[in-house]
């Protein structure tokens, strides 16, 4: 048989076919025989006191197993994650606020759970929910981020003037200066709009008691079991060997399922109390008004440069909205850290205030914080090239930080690991006949077109630590059983990790299987979230194989009769040098491993653990080119075609790339063009079914044009960087130059997200009515 | 996402449907596809506590195609009407239209007789119903009776059929000579359904004037409309795309318009006259 590597091979998925056929297990697949059905109420009001909570209709009700309220479950009213405060690893000036899982005398956004009904069945559940009665003295809400802040302004909490929950600033250089001396400056307000994560799979959490350990064995949809066991285990008092947090199949979370929500510990804490299972599916309604949202916020951005496009400053004033009850504060300060771009400018002046409306919170949204800081960066270099009447690529290029200035400290926080930007740039806009479509664009806009090309050159911050592990255990028979401490919930680690030990091993990828997802099977780890599931996990898994290898190298040694400097792993095999026929291969090794009779400075068994903490973070980057067409009758947007060329350092799996990539920009073409959470101004969910937010369809995305450069990290032994989020964080701005590039001729120069037909008709009409001529 | 109780009866003829729902009189609601009925069900929008499932009725399935009429079964599911032979060459109106209903799962189950019968202000059936002079055929307790589309309509989610009757099937006049139809949507990026649709009939007279049209907006509104102003302007005129554009400038004049977080009024108005000149371009086009 001839060998092949199989990192880099462009491998099917592992997961799909049992995903595909639907022959595996999400949380709501399981039923322990006695398991009650959780039903959550939920306020209606956006802001309230409640002045009592009925529930003896309820409790009455045949079927209904059990009632409770905040009051009845007391060790619940404790801070959720993220609401401790300053003191407690909180942004800096934040006051610790206490999320209650079920609120006792105030809810602060519409979908605040209040009580909850466990019953025989979910239908029961659902009914005795409307029996309950509750005494709401509602409250004036604020749900607009620029009125929170203002004076007289509704307040959400006693403690926190001007709902104003904390303000981050970065200050480098002279910006006064730079911009008091610019020979050009531009400033544009832009939006970035609250979105929702939609996983295919709703959350849903099923807790039940546990005899070996007394505790509970938690089945829950998370992206992160560690971190929600260490969670319950700390709210029900327990241990966490008390507590086995189990995330099976997951349908995909988008950062959404990263932080451990008040349901689970509402189920956690009943299951203890009933001593018997318990288990919440969430609607999707519950989704769209309860799983927490990302993005929203408002930004006034301003650039000096000179004429000639060398940027010397950039200023900006930022609201983000935390919603009402804070879930990541760290999310918007990453926008700040993240305002450099790819650009070289060194006076910067950013501040950022996280304000608390009443809403649901906001958090960690597919990019987190990232895609905000590419767009609002992407965007204000258009404006700056439209203003100079430069084209926008060059305007970008004379501001690249140059490739030799790796690694590469920026004014706004983080260093670079490595990158060259204008090596993605060059193959995007080959790949896209760019000079080729500019003289197209000029020919069309004479017959009375609109097309318009968007680029866009950016980067973002992944594999963020502090650590991830791997185990690996050879079994006798050869075959090996990895375990992983991240949480992969879509993203194909299994066949990725496969691929690392076909090739660090020499076994077949089907002789591999990955464990994940069970705290009770996996070593320590901080999940899958923020592209580090192959950064981090990867690089733990591949110092693990590092183990395995030293040892069965020993081995082979002894069996070959050998010293072990005499041993190279070659096509797959342990052998001796020089000696092509003198081979053992990982079965032989096993085999002698459980043998027993292996000299006592071997010793017998082959497995290992392993962690890796990463030195510094990673900073993969990429060039988009768009072509969009508006029709200028309806403002209707037609996606022609996408080139991406991203750089996400080493790739191990190809397909599994073009597939994050795919879905990626899938997304972030979505935030530009359709998707948004409104609520109305009592703070109603206006976008609370399928039937208002639109998620993207296949039909909506043209076949996207992609490939990559390959730069790799320093920061890992495998130099790769991450994929997860970086094409989201490219498309979006990219649809938006290309739009707002179409509709030049107008005399536009920025539209607000998301760009649906109406907008771009409105502003088309609004253009017209003011410089009548201007389009013909 | 959870329904409420209710009681389920699955009838297997016209006449043992129309008895239950005299029966439980205002506590029944007619459950065909479902594609409408049960999402408001989950929502609990709705909660009849009567469900008189009609879809194990045969009599109710299939499309005939006779007497220079073809009669649909209300119990068609757009798949049904997108994938039939003998409907798409007479009526390709009827397949485009299928085809930009939901997706593949949607046109499996979704009826024809169903969407028509809810009313939906945005649904894309009644619109093609009004242009092709359909007739509704409805049985009740005092037996059967027909309503021409242009009277089946009567407002938002309101439709002739009364309460203890069952749309049983729809007939649709062929129509003589040279005639050519268009379909004109604007999907809602979520729902996929209309946020302005247009249907157009186009027939041509020996002379190559138009002698008849049929103009019909669905989605813009509480309730599926004729054009009439846009018809008027146009019958025994030659056509051109002058004429066309002219004439769907008078769209929707006289309409209530809905509005919503993605289409406004005033921005739906303008769409009208957008998508009623699409659609008679595309009819005329296909009448030649």
């Amino acid at each position: 048989m001839v060998y092949m590597r199989q990192v880099g091979a462009r491998v099917k998925r592992k997961e799909d076919p049992r995903l595909i056929t639907g022959s595996s297990n999400y949380v709501d697949d399981f039923n322990p025989r006695g398991v009650g059905h959780l039903g959550i109420l939920r306020s209606v009001y956006a802001h309230a006191k409640i002045n009592g909570i009925d529930t003896s209709a309820a409790k009455a009700h045949p079927g209904v197993i059990a009632v409770f309220t905040g009051a009845d479950v007391p060790e619940l009213d404790r801070p959720m994650p993220h609401g401790e405060g300053e003191t407690a690893g909180g942004q800096k000036g934040m006051v610790g606020i206490v999320t209650a899982p079920l609120a006792t005398d105030r809810v602060r956004h519409v979908g605040q759970a209040i009580a909850a009904v466990v019953a025989e069945d979910r239908y029961i559940a659902r009914d005795a929910l409307d029996l309950i009665v509750v005494d709401y003295e509602p409250l004036d809400a604020v749900i607009d981020i620029e009125e929170a802040v203002k004076d007289g302004a509704p307040q959400l909490y006693d403690e926190v003037p001007n709902n104003t929950a904390y303000t981050w600033t970065r200050k480098r250089g002279e910006v006064d200066a730079a911009f008091a001396e610019a020979e050009v400056t531009v400033t544009q307000r832009m939006n970035n709009q609250r979105l929702a994560a939609i996983s295919l799979e709703t959350r849903g959490v099923l807790a039940q008691p546990d005899p070996l350990s007394g505790g509970l064995t938690v089945y829950t949809s998370t992206q992160n079991p560690h971190s929600v066991r260490a969670e319950i285990a700390r709210t029900l008092g327990l241990s966490e060997i008390e507590i086995r947090v189990v995330a099976p199949e997951v349908g995909g979370g988008f950062g959404a399922k990263i932080s451990s929500y008040p349901e689970e510990m509402i189920v956690a804490a009943l299951a203890r109390k009933l001593n018997r299972p318990v288990k919440w599916i969430e609607t999707r309604s519950e989704h769209l008004l309860a799983t927490h949202h990302g993005r929203g916020q408002i930004n006034e951005i301003s650039l000096a440069a000179k004429r000639d496009g060398t940027i010397t400053g950039l200023r900006m004033r930022c609201l983000a909205d935390l919603g009402a009850y804070p879930r990541d504060a760290s999310v918007p300060p990453l926008t700040g850290m993240l305002m450099s771009g790819v650009y070289g400018y060194q006076n910067v002046d950013i501040e950022i205030r996280g304000v608390y409306t009443n809403t649901m919170a906001t958090g960690a949204y597919r990019g987190a914080g990232r895609p905000e800081a590419a767009y609002y960066v992407e965007r204000i270099m258009d404006v700056l090239a439209a203003e100079l009447g430069i084209d926008p690529v060059e305007v970008r290029r004379k501001n690249f930080i140059p490739p030799d200035a790796f690694p590469y400290k920026t004014p706004t926080g983080p260093t670079y690991d490595s990158g060259d930007y204008n090596k993605p740039l060059d193959k995007a806009l080959a790949a896209a006949d760019y000079q080729g479509q500019r003289a197209e664009q000029r020919q069309l806009r004479a017959q009375g077109r609109y097309r318009g090309i968007g680029v866009v050159t950016f980067t973002e911050i992944c594999g963020f630590g502090p650590f991830d592990s791997a185990s690996v255990r050879v079994e006798p028979s050869g075959k090996v059983t990895v375990a992983t401490g991240i949480s992969p919930h879509g993203q194909g680690q299994e066949t990725t990790f496969a691929q690392m030990v076909a090739d660090e091993l020499g076994v077949s990828m089907d002789d591999v299987i990955v464990v994940h997802g069970d705290t009770a099977r996996t070593p320590a780890g901080k999940g899958t979230m923020g592209s580090r599931g192959l950064v981090v996990g990867g690089s733990a898994l591949f110092k693990t194989l590092g183990q395995i290898k030293e040892k069965a190298t020993k081995i082979a040694a002894h069996l070959l009769e050998a010293s072990p400097e005499d041993i190279e792993f070659r096509e797959g095999k342990f052998g001796v040098k020089g000696a092509p026929d003198r081979t053992k291969t990982l079965v032989d090794i096993a085999a002698a491993a459980y043998s027993g009779s292996l000299p006592d400075e071997i010793g017998t068994g082959l497995e290992a653990t392993d962690f890796f903490a990463p030195p510094g973070t990673t900073f993969p980057f990429g060039a988009d080119v768009v072509t969009v067409e508006v029709n200028p009758e309806t403002g209707e947007v037609a996606l022609l075609r996408y080139v991406a060329i991203d750089d996400c350092g080493r790739v191990i799996s190809p397909l599994l790339v073009d597939g994050q990539v795919h879905g990626g920009l899938t997304q972030g073409i979505a935030q530009a063009l359709f998707e948004e959470v409104v609520y109305d101004e009592q703070g109603q969910l206006v976008t609370g079914t399928l039937m208002d937010y639109a998620v993207p369809k296949p039909e909506y995305v043209p076949m996207f044009e992609n490939d990559r450069t390959e730069t790799p990290s320093p920061h890992n032994p495998l130099g790769a960087k991450g994929i997860g989020e970086l094409a989201t964080i490219g498309s979006t701005p990219a649809v938006v130059n290309a739009v707002v590039d179409a509709l030049a001729p107008f005399g536009i120069r920025h539209l607000d997200m998301p760009l649906r037909p109406q907008r771009i008709w409105q502003a088309i009409q609004d253009a017209q009515a003011k410089a009548p001529a201007a389009a013909d | 996402m959870i329904p409420g109780e209710f009681e389920y009866y699955a009838p297997t003829s016209v006449q043992e449907a129309v008895s239950l729902l005299q029966q439980h009189g205002e506590d029944a609601k007619v459950l065909a596809g479902g594609h409408s009925l049960i999402p408001l069900l989950k929502l609990r929008l709705a909660s009849p506590p009567v469900l008189v499932d009609i879809g194990r009725i045969q009599e109710l399935k299939g499309i005939r195609r006779q007497n220079g009429a073809v009669t649909i079964g209300a119990l068609a599911t757009h798949a049904d009407i997108e994938f039939s032979e003998d409907l798409r060459g007479v009526f390709p109106l009827m397949h485009d239209t299928a085809t930009v209903i939901g997706d593949p799962m949607v046109r499996n189950l979704g009826t024809f007789g169903g969407a028509l019968a809810h009313a939906d202000p945005a649904g894309d059936w009644p619109a093609v119903a009004l242009a092709l002079n359909a007739t509704m055929r409805l049985t009740g307790p005092n037996g059967e009776r027909t309503v021409a589309a242009d009277d089946f309509f009567v407002d938002l989610l309101t439709s002739a059929v009364e309460p203890g009757e069952v749309l049983t099937a729809v007939e649709i006049p062929v129509p003589q000579g040279k005639y050519g139809t268009s379909y004109q949507k604007f999907s809602h990026p979520a729902s996929g359904y209309a946020v302005v649709g247009v249907a157009a009939l186009v027939q041509m007279g020996a002379d190559g004037a138009c002698q008849d049209c049929r103009v019909a907006i669905t989605g813009a509104g509480p309730k599926a409309t004729r054009a009439t102003a846009t018809e008027d302007a146009l019958k025994g005129q030659q056509l051109t795309e002058e004429l066309i554009a002219q004439a769907a400038e008078q769209a929707g004049n006289g309409m209530d318009f809905l509005g919503d977080i993605f289409a406004s009024e005033s921005y739906r108005a303008h769409l009208v006259k957008v998508f009623t000149k699409r659609a008679l371009l595309g009819a005329m086009q296909a009448a030649q």
